[in-house]
C-alpha cells in the first residue's frame, strides 16, 4: 500500500522519519482485523482478475443452449458441471462471475489512478500558488461537482460508443475533484511552513518543491481517497454496464450479469445473485479499506 | 460553497451592526446566485457541443440506405445546417424562455415531456427523503449516544453495508425478496402507495448511511462541547439535552454533506427508476440517450445541473437559519 509515505507533516521531506513510521502505520493496519479481512479478499480478487483463464473452469462466453438457467449444484436439477448454474443461454456463472473481477479491478484502478494524478496536479497547483489560479480551479471544481458524475458518463459513453477504455477515461476525468480539495487544503497548510520557505529561499524551483517537499506530505490522504474513489468508480462502472452503456456486449461485467439475470428473477435467482454478491463484496472490502486507511492517517478521526 | 461563511467584512465594528450585517449577506447572496448562473451557462455549453461532438445525429437517425435529400430535408428540419455558433446562441436564447426545443422521439416540446415525467421522480425523491429522515436520524442520535457499544458498532456496520451496496442491487434484492418471494409488493410499475415502497427504499440507501454516519461523527463533537456539559449540569435528561442542544449543532455539517451528495443522490435516482421501470425523468434521460434525441438529452442533463446547484444554493441559505452566527457575524 502506498501508506508507506504518511510521514508525520512536521518531519517536512525527512526520509528517515518516514520510514521509521512505516511499521507502525502497517502494525495499526493491521490490528484492524476486519481490514485484514478485506485486504485477503482484495488479493484472491487480484488472483483471480490475473488468472481468470486458469481459474475459470469454462470459457465465460460459451453457450450451452441445452443447459440454459441451470440451477447452482446444490439445487434440485442442479450440474456438477456448472457450480454456480448457468445463465438463460446456458454460459457457466462461476466462469462470468470470475472473468467479471477483470473488468471491475481494471475500471476501479484505472480510474481512481487517472482521476488521482489530475486532482493532485490541480490541487498542488491551486494550493500552492493560490491567488486567481486557485480561484479559476476552485471554480472548475464547482462546475464539475454540479454535473452528476454518472450522468456526463452516460452522456459520452451513449453517444461516443462503448468501450472498457472510454469508461476508465470518463471515471477518471470526472473523479478528480475530491484529490484536488484535499490536495489543495493540505497543500495551503504546508507552504508557510519553514522547510518550504526555506526550500524556495535556496532557489529550489516551484516544481520541485512540490514534487520534493509538497507531495510526499500529501500522499497519506491521497491513499485514503484514492481507495475510496476505487470502490466508487467500480460501482459506477456496473451502474453504467447495467444500464447497458458500458462496455461491449461480449465483455463479461458484474453490472450486465445484473441487468440479464433481473429478467429471470421469478425463475432463476442465481443468475443475478452472484454477480451482484460479488460486486457488493468487492466494493464493500475496497471501502473497509479506505477506511482503514483513514484511521492509520489521520488518528483523530479514529477515535470517533 | 464557501463564500457565505469565508467573507466577514471585518470593517464593520460592532458600532454599526445592522445595515453592514444587511449588505455582506446581499453580497454574498449575490455571488452564491451568480456563481450558480455559472455553473448552469457551463453544464449548457458542455452538454451542448458533447452532443454535436459525438457524431452526426442526422446520419444516426436515418437508414444507411438514405438518400443525401432526405439527409438534407432532416438536417434542415432539425436546424443542423445553420452553423454552429448559430445553434449555439438559439440554445442559449431559448433557455432564457424556458424554450428547450422539440424532442427528436417524441416530436413534442421537450418541456411537455419532462413536466410529464416530472411528478414521478418528485413523488420518488420525496418518499425517499422521508424515509432517510425516518431512519436515519434515530440511527444517527442512538449510534452518537451509545458510541462504542454493541447499538453504535450495529449501525456502524449497517452503514458501512448502506454505502459500498449500489442502488440497482438493493433494488433487485428487495424485488426478490418482497415481490417474488413474498408476494408482498409489486416488483414494477406506478400509481399506487404500493408502487412506491420498493423503490423509496431502494433510492433512500444510501442516504441513509451518508446522513446517519455524518450525524453521528457531527454528533460526537457537539456532545463534548461545553453548551452540553451545562445542559447536563442543569439537571437535562440525556435524550433532552440531545434533541434540544445537541441536534440543532449537529445538523450543519450533515445539511453540508447532503448538498454535495445530491449528485450521487441522482444518480442514484437514474438508477433506482430503471430497475422499477419507473417513469421519471431519469428514465427519459437513459432513453434520450439511446434514441440519441439530443434536444432531449440537453434538457434532461440541464435538469439535473440545475436540480444541484438549487439545492446546493438552498443548503447555502440555511446556514444563517440553523447558525445564528453566520447571521450576526456580518
Amino acid at each position: 500500500m502506498t501508506l508507506t509515505s504518511s510521514a508525520p507533516p512536521t518531519a517536512g521531506a525527512a526520509p528517515e522519519a518516514a520510514r521509521g513510521r512505516r511499521p507502525a502505520a502497517v502494525r495499526t493496519l493491521l490490528r484492524n482485523r476486519l481490514a485484514v479481512v478485506a485486504l485477503a479478499f482484495l488479493a484472491v480478487l487480484l488472483v483471480a482478475a490475473v488468472f481468470a483463464p486458469l481459474i475459470a473452469p469454462d470459457d465465460p462466453n460459451a453457450q450451452d443452449l441445452l443447459m440454459r438457467l441451470t440451477p447452482p449444484a446444490w439445487q434440485h436439477g442442479g450440474s456438477g458441471a456448472h457450480l454456480l448454474g448457468t445463465d438463460q443461454l446456458g454460459r457457466d456463472m462461476l466462469s462470468r462471475v470470475v472473468y467479471g473481477t477483470r473488468v471491475s479491478l481494471l475500471v476501479g484502478a484505472g480510474a481512481a489512478l487517472l482521476a488521482g494524478v489530475i486532482g493532485t496536479v490541480v490541487g498542488l497547483a491551486a494550493g500552492y500558488f493560490g491567488g486567481w489560479p486557485d480561484r479559476v480551479l476552485m471554480r472548475l471544481a464547482d462546475v464539475q461537482l454540479a454535473f452528476p458524475s454518472i450522468l456526463l458518463a452516460l452522456a459520452i459513453v451513449g453517444f461516443f460508443g462503448s468501450g472498457l477504455w472510454y469508461v476508465i477515461l470518463v471515471l477518471g476525468i470526472t473523479g478528480w475533484v475530491s484529490y484536488a480539495r484535499v490536495v489543495r487544503s493540505e497543500v495551503m497548510s504546508l507552504r508557510s511552513r519553514d522547510f518550504v520557505t526555506e526550500a524556495r529561499a535556496i532557489g529550489v524551483t516551484d516544481v520541485a518543491i512540490m514534487r520534493r517537499h509538497l507531495l510526499p506530505n500529501v500522499m497519506a490522504p491521497l491513499a485514503t481517497i484514492g481507495t475510496l474513489h476505487i470502490a466508487a468508480a467500480i460501482v459506477a462502472e456496473a451502474s453504467l454496464s447495467y444500464l447497458g452503456l458500458g462496455v461491449p456486449k461480449e465483455t463479461v461485467t458484474w453490472g450486465s450479469m445484473l441487468a440479464d439475470g433481473q429478467l429471470y428473477l421469478g425463475t432463476s435467482w442465481w443468475v443475478a445473485v452472484f454477480p451482484g454478491i460479488a460486486l457488493m463484496l468487492t466494493s464493500l472490502a475496497v471501502n473497509i479499506t479506505g477506511d482503514a486507511l483513514r484511521d492509520v492517517a489521520d488518528p483523530k478521526a479514529y477515535r470517533r | 460553497m464557501s463564500d457565505l461563511t469565508l467573507r466577514p467584512p471585518r470593517a464593520a465594528g460592532p458600532a454599526r451592526p445592522r445595515p453592514a450585517a444587511r449588505s455582506g449577506l446581499l453580497r454574498a447572496v449575490l455571488v452564491r446566485l451568480g456563481t450558480a448562473l455559472l455553473v448552469l451557462l457551463c453544464t449548457a455549453t458542455v452538454s451542448f457541443f458533447l452532443v454535436r461532438l459525438s457524431g452526426d445525429p442526422v446520419r444516426q437517425l436515418l437508414p444507411p440506405d438514405a438518400t443525401a435529400q432526405q439527409e438534407h430535408v432532416l438536417r434542415a428540419s432539425l436546424g443542423l445546417d445553420r452553423p454552429l455558433v448559430t445553434q449555439y446562441l438559439d440554445f442559449l436564447w431559448g433557455l432564457l424562455h424556458f424554450d428547450f426545443g422539440t424532442s427528436i422521439s417524441y416530436q413534442e416540446p421537450v418541456g411537455h415531456v419532462l413536466a410529464d415525467r416530472l411528478p414521478a421522480t418528485l413523488e420518488l425523491a420525496a418518499a425517499a427523503l422521508v424515509v432517510t429522515l425516518v431512519i436515519a436520524v434515530p440511527a444517527g442520535i442512538l449510534a452518537a449516544m451509545r458510541r462504542g457499544r454493541a447499538t453504535d458498532r450495529g449501525i456502524m456496520t449497517g452503514v458501512l453495508l448502506g454505502q459500498s451496496t449500489p442502488p440497482f442491487w438493493v433494488g433487485i434484492l428487495l424485488i426478490l425478496v418482497f415481490a417474488v418471494g413474498l408476494h408482498a409488493l409489486p416488483a414494477s410499475g406506478y400509481g399506487s402507495f404500493a408502487n412506491l415502497v420498493l423503490p423509496a427504499v431502494t433510492l433512500s440507501v444510501y442516504s441513509v448511511a451518508v446522513v446517519a454516519r455524518l450525524l453521528r461523527s457531527s454528533l460526537i463533537d457537539v456532545l463534548s462541547s461545553d453548551h452540553i456539559r451545562t445542559a447536563r449540569a442543569k439537571g437535562f435528561g440525556p435524550v433532552k439535552t440531545v434533541l434540544t442542544h445537541g441536534l440543532r449543532n449537529a445538523s450543519l455539517p450533515v445539511v453540508t454533506v447532503i448538498g454535495l451528495e445530491v449528485g450521487s443522490l441522482l444518480g442514484g435516482a437514474i438508477l433506482t427508476e430503471r430497475v422499477f421501470s419507473w417513469p421519471g425523468v431519469g428514465q427519459l434521460t437513459i432513453e434520450a440517450i439511446s434514441n440519441r434525441d439530443f434536444p432531449l438529452v440537453q434538457a434532461t442533463v440541464l435538469f439535473f445541473a440545475a436540480t444541484f446547484v438549487v439545492v446546493n444554493l438552498l443548503v447555502d441559505l440555511s446556514y444563517s437559519l440553523l447558525d445564528p452566527r453566520v447571521r450576526t457575524s456580518r
